[in-house]
């Protein structure tokens, strides 16, 4: 024997589990909602998704190439999924350097400041578009009408989303049985057709990629089951209380960014708690809070902020949510 | 897939590493014994044995040639005939140098009174202490890996006692199939040393756990066991690592060891079949432990094979009848692939706690580049102990000692499932290891002793 062997302590053995793989599995889960995305939206939905993931992917390379000075990690697809959700959390008729400055919020800030993948505390997409949001509420509000603007790039066609029309009607006293008849039906809502954010109006396409991430174990149940469940559940209490008032719950699930949370950014396994109790009090939070910014706060629309706003919770959730350990219950004395 | 319904195994974490039980059909082949042999006096838990014969000395098969060094600790016997040339250090499995006994083998002669032939003894004559003093006279460790001695196991602390026997036949490392063969072949035996085992632990209940990736093993005993009274054959779920004491513990009796306890805290003893064939053989036909089963196996080995292999014949002697070492290898592992050892030399003696030789090839010896840990959750959902593996590797990396040993770390069983899961390949496992043997050397320097 003149070669030398590996010595190295176990396992000598690993998974085929890569963070390559979870990532592109994101992607691919994605897919379905963006191919509606570009059914509903046309080019000006493809031209947001391209602009926003070529900058996040540019943000983190230059960021960890020059400014870090460590390998850059953009192979990992962990930036395209930056992109791409920040893409699916605004209109599509964003202006394109908007959306650039949207991107380098999410890496630069989000992300790369606070150590790259793995150590952010806030999902980055979701902070660059409460970003955006805050920044230009015009420009983030003004929703294309679907369809109908699909061969435009930048369309002048706009309407409001359900959402908002429900937030301006019951402001000014109208009954939320009339403004039903003023909506899309549900299933346009399901199926999305409706005015809103270029990702987040499917809600079909959404669960089609949420049912392939967890079946590649990408994802568990919980947190969506438990954030859609805490929505339709709260909203359902409204209801019950006074439906003049307040809107029912299948409306408060499919409409707003409700599916594209729970699915794809509430699950953000960097920014979500780490066992299956955790992750089912961080989703009920995700959708009392959800349900409480749009029924009694200013925004029509609530999920990004509750999804941030939980984020911020997760580690003292972990804290309080260990796994059972092995042989502490069952002490014997003696 | 499986014919069993309602599988039972353990409730929490595991993994499913892919199965190469390449050696599976392979009948067990006694492996020619070299010119020399170097037995080591320490291959159990617990104190060396000490030396008792010289240089020079003829010796028999069978023959101690080093004596119990305490209470912890078994005799060694001469695992082959001749003079014994050499009392010195040699490199062992551990990569350290330690005592072994050399001997210059000359053909195959016997100690008096070592029953050979194949047939089978089931009445038991002697009493409860009588095999418990025999056991520890010849020599018998727990062969699943832990090498324990098996008489400590059944003399259970005052005020303690066993009311079940557990028989591990689990063998939930993949590519190892020394105990599948030894059920097979060895079928009645097993069963007879699980009754003897049974009688020195006064119990009358015994459970055989096998994962039902062994059909044939599953089958042949049950057929066995009808004719014996309170063993029982429960097939398993496979899910690594069932063969983990308190993993089958819990799989079998749902009953959880408390941490910082042992199996006889809650009633249970547990051996494994190739001890439980050791018992037969040295209470029935007065055979010392001098040989064992060992699996060569690996993706590259030419024959896959299992050998019983006298104690102190060197590894690469295994690895040469299995068709030679592969151009290809990059680690040779003393166990399998998810709790052996990787060893930076074949020419170390086979010992009572080698259970399999496993070549890996170059290409799947490296390790893969770690990325910082996403938060994934999959080393926590896996983790058989419930245990925040994530968590406990960064304790140790930043020194916070304390608090790792409040999160438990010292209950970690090192089975591997954290750093077999994790996508970022972080060494998970290597940490906690480190963490452990800090925090095991402080609570020494605390103890007054
Ligand atoms: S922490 Fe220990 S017991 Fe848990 S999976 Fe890792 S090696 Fe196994
Ligand atoms: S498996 Fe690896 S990446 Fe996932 S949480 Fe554990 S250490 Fe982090």
């Amino acid at each position: 024997m003149n070669k030398k062997l590996v010595v190295s302590l176990s396992p000598h053995t690993y998974g085929k589990d890569s963070v390559t793989r979870i990532m592109y599995d994101v992607l691919i889960a994605l897919v379905p909602a963006f191919l509606v995305s570009i059914y509903m939206f046309g080019f000006g939905a493809l031209r947001v998704t391209l602009i926003a993931i070529f900058s996040s992917v540019l943000f983190e390379y230059l960021i960890q190439k020059f400014m870090l000075k460590v390998k850059p990690t953009i192979n990992d697809g962990s930036a395209i999924i930056t992109g791409l959700l920040l893409a699916f959390n605004v209109p599509s008729n964003l202006p394109w350097w908007m959306i650039i400055v949207g991107s380098f919020v999410a890496i630069g800030i989000a992300k790369m400041s606070f150590g790259g993948l793995g150590n952010n505390p806030f999902n980055p997409a979701l902070v660059g578009r409460v970003f955006l949001f805050v920044s230009f509420p015009v420009a983030m509000t003004s929703w294309p009408v679907p369809i109908v603007t699909r061969f435009k790039l930048i369309d002048a066609v706009t309407s409001a989303t359900p959402l908002s029309i429900v937030k301006e009607g019951l402001k000014n006293n109208i009954a939320a049985s009339e403004l039903a008849s003023k909506l899309p039906s549900y299933a346009d809502l399901f199926f999305g057709n409706l005015g809103g954010c270029i990702g987040e109006v499917s809600a079909l396409a959404l669960l089609l990629g949420g049912i392939y991430l967890i079946y590649r174990k990408v994802i568990s149940w919980h947190i969506p089951v438990a954030m859609i469940g805490a929505v339709a559940l709260f909203s359902g209490i409204l209801w019950g209380l006074n439906p003049e008032k307040y809107m029912d719950p299948m409306f408060q699930i499919l409409t707003g960014g409700v599916f594209l949370g729970a699915i794809f950014m509430a699950t953000d396994m960097v920014t979500s708690p780490m066992t299956p109790k955790g992750m089912i009090i961080f989703g009920i939070l995700i959708g009392l809070i959800t349900v409480v910014i749009r029924v009694f706060g200013a925004y029509p629309e609530g999920v990004s902020f509750a999804i941030l706003i939980m984020n911020a919770f997760v580690p003292l959730i972990d804290k309080f949510c260990k796994p059972q350990k092995y042989g502490v219950v069952k002490v014997k004395n003696g | 897939m499986s014919v069993y319904k309602n599988l039972k195994t353990f409730p929490v974490g595991g993994i499913h590493p892919e199965d190469h039980k390449l050696s599976a059909a392979k009948a067990i082949e006694f492996l020619k014994i070299p010119d020399i042999i170097s037995i080591p006096v320490s291959q159990h838990l617990g104190a060396p044995a000490k030396p008792i014969v010289q240089i020079n000395d003829r010796v028999k098969v069978g023959q101690v040639i080093a004596e119990s060094g305490g209470y912890v600790s078994t005799n060694i016997h001469a695992s082959a005939s001749g003079i014994v040339s050499k009392i010195d250090n040699v490199m062992d499995a551990s990569g350290y140098k330690r005592l072994a006994i050399t001997i210059k083998v000359e053909g195959d002669d016997w100690f008096e009174g070592i029953e050979l032939s194949p047939d089978i003894k089931k009445e038991i004559i002697l009493s409860k202490e009588e095999i418990i003093a025999k056991l520890q006279k010849d020599g018998i460790v727990g062969l699943g890996g832990a090498t324990f001695p098996i008489h400590v196991k059944l003399t259970p602390p005052k005020g303690k006692i066993a009311d079940i026997l557990l028989i591990n036949g689990v063998e939930c490392e993949p590519f190892l199939t020394s105990d599948h063969r030894l059920m097979i072949e060895k079928g009645e035996e097993i069963l007879i040393g699980t009754q003897i085992i049974m009688q020195a632990l006064g119990v009358s209940e015994s459970l055989v756990g096998i994962e039902s990736n062994k059909p044939d093993a599953i089958e042949h005993l049950s057929k066995l066991a009808k004719n014996y009274n309170g063993i029982c054959i429960v097939p398993l779920k496979v899910q690594y690592p069932q063969g983990a004491e308190k993993q089958l513990i819990e799989a079998l009796t749902s009953r959880q060891v408390p941490i910082g306890g042992l199996p006889i805290d809650v009633g249970v003893v547990v051996q494994n079949v190739g001890t439980a064939f050791a018992v037969y053989e040295s209470i029935q036909k007065n055979k010392p432990l001098v040989e064992r089963v060992v699996t060569v196996t690996g993706k590259n080995v030419q024959n896959p094979s299992n050998f019983l292999v006298r104690f102190g014949v060197p590894i690469s002697n295994l690895i040469e009848a299995a068709g030679g070492l592969p151009n290809e290898t990059g680690k040779i592992i003393s166990g399998g692939p998810m709790m052996g050892k990787a060893l930076n030399t074949p020419d170390v003696p086979v010992t009572k706690g080698t259970s399999g030789i496993l070549l890996i090839s170059e290409a799947e010896s490296k390790r893969g580049e770690v990325l910082n840990c996403i938060r994934c959750a999959k080393c926590v959902g896996h983790c058989p102990l419930g245990l925040e593996p994530y968590l406990l590797m960064s304790l140790v990396e930043k020194g916070f000692y304390d608090q790792a040993q409040q999160e438990q770390i010292l209950n970690c069983c090192e089975c591997g499932s954290c750093a077999f899961t994790c996508p970022a390949d972080r060494p998970l496992l290597d940490y906690i290891r480190l963490g452990k043997s800090i925090i095991n050397q402080r609570l020494r320097e605390k103890s007054p002793k």
